[in-house]
């Protein structure tokens, strides 16, 4: 068996891993003791992979590509002006919305340890998680970019957000060029999520996804 | 502390991997760890801050040897032991042995998952007035906390300026050692790359951190 056939072998394999023995075996502690009912962590797991996802963040960034009023709100108080959108999301305090322009490129880390607008975007991908990007964000932000497939020009500003507190930053877009008269859907579709986070662009229209 | 998890500016992690069409969750187990550390924090069995101290205290070899979601259910277990909810030997044997303790917010059930998708609040009333406003020039403080802080070790003396504030916050270096809350002003802060990184750094760059006002000093 391969190594990557171990690391993601089928659960329903009866050869359960020490991982998995050792979880179970919490979560029985926990359920006997009366702390969680175990319906109520399969709501949690199921709210992560089906409803709170970056199409929640891509919602709120084609509102404001479209209605200057929205954007200049959501930069103001991002959390606030979310909040108006009752269809997007629940969103708690401390949000924080920052514009990229053709001046200034925004990226997102949380250095310490991943800190990330779970509300907007859903649960971090592992990259962000991890070492490579928490260690050189902050320090060579052009070269961890490169490793996106992303290149700058070389005067724009690269502004770096270290998530160190409780606020939240979602990165606001620029809005792709021949999308003129593009409704409210047809721009969330082309908001990606590192596009979000500032490791990315969204996507061209017409471009092959 | 000075941890390894205070990563900003470490050489020698390679490149950033990125996986196409990442799923939620690689393994169930990770799943049900994210839910039993989300579900015990709303029942008050510990804040935010214990948790994250938690996972800083594993041992480096473990800590960097480790997958995420498996540093969640050490730092996890670690926190549900040492704050007497369960025994290491319950663990051990996978079935509960000792009487239960009161958790401040009762059992987390169904009703509550509702109330967890969206993120505690942290904002507190102000203690004192702001010490500092945007535009001042302040300089991290060269301190070294042997606990839990939220001041990494990459902009420490280093002088930087105030963008805006956040108005007052749970300071998260005493609510990680259950010294209360004691709500702190908190700014964003930015520094020039090569403030922090030298002649030699991009100079296009620039990096900020929120800061809470006790990891700061006029410069």
């Amino acid at each position: 068996m391969s190594e990557h056939d171990h690391d993601h072998h089928d659960h329903d394999h009866s050869e359960l891993s020490e991982m998995d023995l050792r979880v179970r075996a919490l979560e029985t502690v926990l359920t006997e003791k009366g702390y969680v009912e175990p319906a109520a962590l399969d709501a949690i797991v199921q709210a992560y992979e089906t409803k709170i996802g970056p199409h929640n963040g891509a919602r709120v960034v084609a509102k404001a590509w479209t209605d200057p009023a929205f954007k200049r709100a959501l930069l103001q108080d991002a959390t606030k002006a979310v909040s108006t959108l009752g269809h997007v999301s629940r969103v708690g305090d401390h949000l924080v919305a920052v514009e990229n322009t053709p001046e200034r490129h925004n990226m997102v880390v949380c250095t310490l340890c991943s800190c990330y607008p779970w509300e907007m975007l859903g649960l971090p991908p592992v990259w962000y998680k991890a070492a490579p990007y928490r260690s050189r964000a902050v320090k060579d932000p052009r070269g961890v970019l490169n490793d996106f497939g992303v290149s700058l020009p070389k005067e724009i500003e690269i502004r770096v957000w270290d998530s160190t507190a409780e606020t939240r930053f979602l990165v606001l877009p620029m809005r792709p060029k021949g999308t003129e008269g593009w409704s409210e859907e047809q721009l969330a579709g082309l908001v990606t999520r590192d596009s979000m986070i500032g490791t990315g662009f969204p996507k061209t229209p017409g471009a092959p996804s | 502390m000075n941890g390894v998890h205070d990563m900003g500016g470490m050489d020698g992690f390679g490149k950033v991997e990125v996986e196409a069409n990442e799923p939620t969750f690689h393994e169930k187990w990770e799943g049900r760890v994210m839910a039993m550390v989300r579900a015990m924090g709303a029942a008050g069995a510990f804040n935010i801050d214990m948790s994250r101290f938690a996972q800083e205290r594993l041992p480096p070899h473990i800590y960097l040897a480790s997958s995420y979601y498996r540093r969640w259910l050490l730092g996890l277990e670690g926190n549900l032991v040492n704050r007497g909810f369960v025994t290491a030997s319950e663990l051990t044997v996978g079935h509960a042995s000792e009487p239960a303790k009161p958790l401040k917010r009762g059992k987390f059930g169904i009703d509550d998952v509702e109330r967890i998708m969206v993120r505690g609040k942290f904002g507190r009333t102000a203690q004192a007035p702001a010490k500092f406003r945007a535009g001042d020039r302040v300089r991290a403080k060269n301190i070294h906390p042997v606990t839990h802080t939220r001041l990494p070790r990459y902009v420490r003396g280093h002088i930087g300026v105030v963008e805006r504030d956040h108005g007052v916050h749970v300071f998260p270096d005493s609510a990680a050692t259950e010294a209360g809350e004691n709500p702190q002003w908190l700014y964003t802060v930015v520094f020039d790359g090569t403030e922090l990184w030298g002649a030699d750094s991009d100079p296009t760059v620039n990096i900020s951190i929120d800061a809470f006002e006790p990891y700061l000093e006029k410069a």
